[in-house]
């Protein structure tokens, strides 16, 4: 099926309306998990050094305290991944032998109220023989270094390589080469809300309710059973209003393992909600990369080779179910971008460290990977001494569908005039004489613009190239309208702020002709909605929304079929509109709420050609779609402190049909913002024995409403055929592009002084170490 | 554990007769012994702002406060700005702004918009920006925040 | 992150302060004033005080008012006081000026002036403030008051000359002449941290010169206090671009600069010559 929404009147598809979440939120009728009251509170008593032997757990006596012990039926968490020599690492629950991470848990204690657990978990005294901590993802690769897991030699957890049949050729034929050294500092997505779990026992049933922050459910539900050892059939797990993902929360954390198997051992409830200083230690980390490369150019600025090398720290474990190999898989396929170039060899491995574990965050790599290939783009175009924007001119994709040199089918997009449209509306030239005379006053100002493409919406096939196990991508949707006509769509997405119970209800609405308020989407309860894959990748809205589609135009033939019986009439003849089903060029009509009625309570006036009931299935496994943007930044550099202040940013994006504007644009506010973050801001920090210095949120800074300025937003939609809805994702496009934005106007503002800022974040004691080294300070 | 005392906290007008320890800070009492759980614990050192309620009509981050030492003052927290059915202008702006996402930090941001700006009505718009600085949102990027604010500052102005 | 127990006394009366103190002191009690420096400390366990007397029932603590020769600040006046001119002059003006620099708005309705000072965070915009005016800090305790000089309160990182069973009462900033002009400058990574290096300076004019120079600076060493060697920079001299520049060499290069793993000394020098130029620009406009 390609054609979109048919319209039926009314479109709610492409406006602003109010999202229907809201009403709870700010009224503080949300649910969150911290909010569960329980018998039993846990705290986790973790590591405090980075890798060492356990010799011994002391707790106070007739303390509740879970030690690996006690929990040797369960077995680790063992993401495996068939492709790119991964090695399979298991991550045991609770420590058993030795510790890997400083923050890894140990042993779990449970009191009466937190207070309580955390006095106890205080008491708790843990021997640990420390042993040489590796820190450093470069060190990690010497001769000589600790071996994380003995299964992994050299540290090397997973290593894609590619190659191209002509690359040495073509490399030889280069005109000028120019070489990039990129490094991106440790990230901690930070969500508002830390990770938090409560596990209840259900006595008359057995079941166990787990209800914790997530953003896959239904995996969580499975992966726990198959660890725990209980059917699914016992388990719910419950993602109620979660304050924020960002990836973090996609993977399975041992201590909701632990929650479960507690709460069935005490038949309770049980309950732990992470702290802030645990979250920054031990929740998920990310971005800890290193990418060098060499770009060759023809003598017409025309990109025609890369060379890449990766590091990817992946920490001390292996996240489930994507596997640590996300990162580093991720920059090896997408490195080259939206540029048109055929000759590429790269090599790009994840490596084991005496860190947190890594997990995906949003972009995963493409922050990464943009950053480098953009400083590649702004350094050649020095070298030839053009314009940033002439040489992407130069080199970006133009003809569709193309096929990167990686083997990713690059749907209809429109790079070129995302970034002709930004250029426009920041009036470059201008910027230029502004620019002189600020120079000549001595201020700095600067512009950096990053073109990059977003990968989105893509299903299971894709994810099968990647050698995943559990190869996730499909989306299913349940779309029943009861008796009073109202609409209930059960989805299998787990959205956690994204505005999908709106999105969606647009969608359906446009299709059955009703009024999204009188559509409920349900979601985040696996007792409630069926399998899927939960909410990343930006994925939601192409996958689930497709599955909508597709289930409520099977609603409306119903529907359509219905009212032809009952209004005696040709279905050629019906349309559905404002509630109803009418004929056209009559005032016979038959409502929504009747025909539902007549579905469950008269089906016999239907003669047997309709099914009783009123619930159809939608599902979607698409290729995938990538949406473009180009981003701009514009930023002063404070020479004598090294201080970055980014002025103005703005955003040309094309991401397809837009269902809702307002949401849509709040997603790319938030990824530029925490873009902005990443390259100015943000880092975890840990000194060489493997202590985190920036546990708490006075070292650890996100960005405030002082350093986000006002984003402006200008837009193309390209109608895709990749995408039933017309829709492409777009959620992570603000975080992959805004650092490099960010970086490469720094550079431009420093441009007279030869330093090349090729690290974030981008502080001011590196800026202004960069200066000294240049020898250029006044 | 120390000794609990029985105090009693006046939230949203309604007095709560609860039993605490002097450590138990008043965002937890609020949340749990009060049962007021729209009011967020974000970082429990007083910097993100989720805990932000007005006590007195002081916006305070009631993470560094003990619920001992708010006795006799009048808290209000997200659950009591709207009256009844009717929403408080700044609920209305955020709904109409998008200035939420996944709605954590939403109370903490309502409660310092509306505490702010009930004491200084005038407020510049600098003034305004700099005291949302106070607070942390990692899904909005702050562009909606600002505008329903902004208009909600202009909306209750005018009444 | 929940603060380990503790017993809350309720003083109402400065006398009943230093009792308190007398009797708890020396068993791990603490003055909580604000809370907005000590809660956090609390929550992350690094601070476990068994008693806490809190001091925010005290009559008197909360006076602020100009007493002959000096503004008296009194150990429950909160940062907020002074988002308004609290004295006509350039005091008040110096005073709200430095106020919004301080954390947040929220922080601001709770902190204390005097609580900053006993916390003597090296970052504390307050006590530049203290050190840069030659403020005197009035201490109790059972064996009665004693006004000291700021130079001898702040000794070190979180470190007074507070005695155990002490506690500082109120802070005595002395009033500025009519034609004082005053300069601040503070550099954080975002608006509202804790500042990494801040430069406060007053000074009058006197036939085109300036006289009676006072040049703060804090964030950048264990303690703020004024800086001589910039002082003497500028002392009988016209005001003017090249000797701010100057002054600030002269502040960057007497200063025993704080580092850690992010920030080299040669960074904190830097910062110091940027902020010191940069409040004396100030000071002109």
């Amino acid at each position: 099926m390609t054609a979109h929404t048919k319209s039926s009147g009314t479109s709610w598809v492409g406006r602003s309306i109010r999202r229907l979440e809201d009403p709870a939120l700010v009224t503080g009728q949300g649910r969150f998990t911290a909010d569960l009251p329980a018998n039993h509170w846990v705290r986790f008593v973790r590591s405090s050094v980075a890798a060492g032997k356990l010799e011994s757990i002391t707790a106070p006596a007739g303390a509740g305290i879970i030690t690996a012990a006690d929990i040797t039926a369960l077995k680790p968490i063992r993401p495996m991944l068939s492709k790119f020599n991964y090695v399979p690492v298991g991550q045991p629950i609770l420590a058993r032998d030795v510790v890997r991470f400083t923050g890894e848990p140990i042993a779990a204690v449970y009191a009466a109220s937190k207070d309580e657990a955390e006095d106890l978990a205080e008491q708790v005294e843990v021997a640990i023989a420390e042993t040489a901590a590796l820190v450093d993802g470069s060190l990690a690769l010497l001769e000589g270094a600790p071996l994380v897991h003995a299964e992994a030699p050299g540290n090397v957890i997973v290593e894609g390589r590619i190659r191209t049949p002509d690359f040495d050729d073509v490399w030889r034929s280069a005109h000028k080469v120019f070489r990039v050294n990129t490094r991106s500092r440790r990230q901690n997505a930070m969500p508002m809300e830390a990770r938090a779990g409560h596990a209840i026992y259900e006595a008359a049933t057995g079941r166990v309710t787990l209800t914790c922050t997530t953003q896959m459910p239904h995996l969580m539900r499975t992966a726990i059973c198959d660890i725990v050892g209980l059917r699914e059939s016992d388990l719910r797990v419950v993602a109620p209003d979660v304050g924020g993902g960002f990836g973090q929360k996609m993977s399975l954390a041992p201590e909701y393992v632990l929650l479960v198997w507690l709460a069935r051992r005490l038949r309770s409830s049980v309950a732990w909600t992470e702290d802030r200083r645990e979250n920054l230690i031990a929740s998920f980390h990310s971005r800890d990369q290193h990418v060098e490369l060499e770009g060759a150019f023809n003598a017409d600025g025309k990109l025609i080779a890369v060379s890449a090398n990766v590091i990817a720290n992946v920490g001390a474990y292996s996240c489930f179910p994507t596997t640590c190999g996300v990162e580093p898989l991720m920059a090896l396929a997408e490195l080259p971008g939206p540029y048109d170039f055929r000759a590429y060899s790269c090599v790009s491995r994840g490596v084991l460290t005496h860190t947190c574990p890594m997990a995906p965050y949003r972009g995963v790599s493409r922050p990464v990977i943009t950053l480098a290939m953009e400083r590649l783009m702004d350094k050649a175009a020095c070298g030839f001494e053009i314009e940033p924007t002439e040489i992407r001119r130069r080199n970006l994709i133009d003809k569709f569908p193309y096929t990167s040199a990686t083997g990713l089918v690059f749907d209809e997009g429109t790079y070129k005039q995302t970034m002709e449209m930004a250029i426009d509306a920041i009036d470059v030239p201008a910027f230029r004489k502004q620019q002189k005379v600020a120079r000549a006053n001595g201020r700095y100002l600067g512009i950096g613009f990053a073109t990059f493409s977003e990968r989105t919406g893509y299903g299971s096939p894709a994810f099968a190239a990647r050698g995943m196990e559990i190869t996730p991508g499909w989306e299913s949707v349940f779309l029943t309208v009861d008796p009073s006509g109202f609409v209930e769509a059960r989805i299998g997405a787990s959205p956690h702020g994204q505005g999908l119970r709106t999105t969606l209800a647009q969608i359906i609405a446009d299709e059955i002709g009703i009024d999204p308020q009188f559509i409920t989407v349900v979601h985040g309860d696996t007792d409630r909605s069926p399998y899927g894959w939960g909410t990343f990748a930006s994925r939601s809205l192409v996958i689930s929304g497709g599955a909508s589609l597709l289930a409520a135009q099977k609603i409306r033939a119903k529907l359509i079929k219905m009212a032809s019986h009952m209004l005696e009439a040709s279905p050629d003849d019906i349309t559905l509109k404002s509630g109803s089903a009418h004929v056209t060029g009559t005032d016979r009509s038959v409502s929504i709420v009747a025909m539902a009625r007549a579905a469950y309570h008269q089906t016999h006036i239907f003669k047997g050609e309709i099914e009783p009931g009123l619930t159809e299935v939608g599902s979607y496994d698409p290729s995938g779609t990538f949406s473009n943007a180009c981003h701009v930044a514009l930023v002063e550099v404070d020479i004598a402190t090294g201080q970055v202040d980014v002025q103005k940013f703005l955003v040309a994006e094309d991401a397809g049909l837009i269902i809702n504007p307002m949401i849509a644009d709040g997603q790319v506010h938030g990824g530029v913002a925490q873009g902005i973050g990443n390259a100015l801001l943000e880092e975890i920090i840990y000194d060489e024995t493997g202590n985190i210095l920036t546990s708490t949120l006075a070292d650890f800074l996100p960005p405030t409403t002082h350093e986000i300025p006002e984003i402006e937003l200008h837009h193309i939609a390209t109608l895709t055929g990749n995408s039933i809805t017309k829709a492409k994702g777009l959620g992570e496009g603000g975080a992959i592009g805004a650092p490099a934005a960010v970086i490469g106007a720094i550079n431009d503002a420093l441009s007279a002084f030869g330093v090349s800022i090729d690290e974030m974040p981008a502080t001011p004691q590196r800026i202004r170490a960069a200066l000294r080294s240049s020898g250029k300070m006044a | 554990m120390s000794e609990k005392s029985d105090i009693t906290l006046n939230i949203n007008g309604r007095d709560h007769h609860i039993r605490v320890e002097s450590r138990r800070t008043l965002v937890d009492a609020i949340r749990e012994e009060c049962g007021q759980s729209g009011t967020h614990i974000g970082c429990e050192h007083g910097v993100c702002g989720a805990c932000t309620v007005l006590v007195a009509g002081e916006p305070v981050r009631s993470c560094l406060m003990f619920a001992q030492q708010a006795e006799g003052k009048a808290i209000r927290t997200v659950e009591g700005l709207a009256q009844g059915d009717e929403m408080h202008p700044m609920q209305r702006a955020f709904m109409d702004h998008h200035g939420l996402q996944c709605g954590f930090c939403t109370p903490g941001f309502l409660m310092l918009a509306v505490g702010v700006l009930e004491r200084e009505p005038e407020i510049s718009d600098e003034n305004l920006i700099d005291v949302l600085s106070s607070n942390l949102c990692r899904c909005t990027g702050y562009q909606n925040i600002i505008k329903a604010v902004r208009s909600a500052a202009a909306e209750m102005r005018r009444s | 992150m929940k603060p380990a127990s503790f017993i809350r006394h309720v003083p109402r009366t400065a006398q009943q302060v230093v009792e308190a103190l007398a009797e708890f002191a020396p068993l791990d009690g603490r003055i909580l004033a604000g809370g907005q420096s000590l809660v956090p400390i609390m929550a992350f366990r690094m601070a476990r005080p068994a008693h806490l007397i809190d001091i925010n029932e005290v009559e008197g603590l909360d006076r602020l008012a100009v007493d002959e020769t000096f503004l008296s600040i009194g150990a429950r006046v909160r940062h907020g006081a002074f988002h308004k001119p609290v004295i006509e002059g350039p005091l008040g003006r110096l005073l709200m000026f430095v106020v919004s620099h301080i954390a947040h708005y929220p922080i601001r309705m709770r902190g204390t002036f005097c609580g900053s000072l006993a916390h003597a965070d090296p970052a504390s915009e307050w006590c530049l403030v203290a050190a840069t005016l030659d403020a005197k800090l009035v201490l109790q305790s059972v064996r009665g008051e004693r006004v000291v000089a700021v130079t001898e309160f702040l000794q070190g990182i979180m470190s007074t000359s507070l005695a155990e069973d002490e506690f500082l009462a109120e802070a005595r900033l002395p009033l500025l002449p009519d034609d004082t002009r005053f300069g601040f400058y503070e550099f954080s990574r975002r608006a509202g941290d804790f500042a990494m290096a801040a430069a406060l300076v007053t000074y009058r004019i006197s036939e085109g010169m300036i006289v009676d120079a006072h040049v703060g600076i804090g964030g950048a060493e264990d303690r703020a206090r004024r800086v001589e060697e910039a002082e003497a920079v500028l002392n009988g001299q016209a005001p003017a671009q090249a000797l701010f520049v100057a002054a600030g060499e002269a502040a960057a290069d007497a200063i025993d600069p704080l580092e850690d793993a992010q920030t080299t000394a040669e960074y904190r020098r830097d910062l110091v010559r940027a902020v010191t130029r940069r409040a004396l620009e100030r000071s002109t406009q």
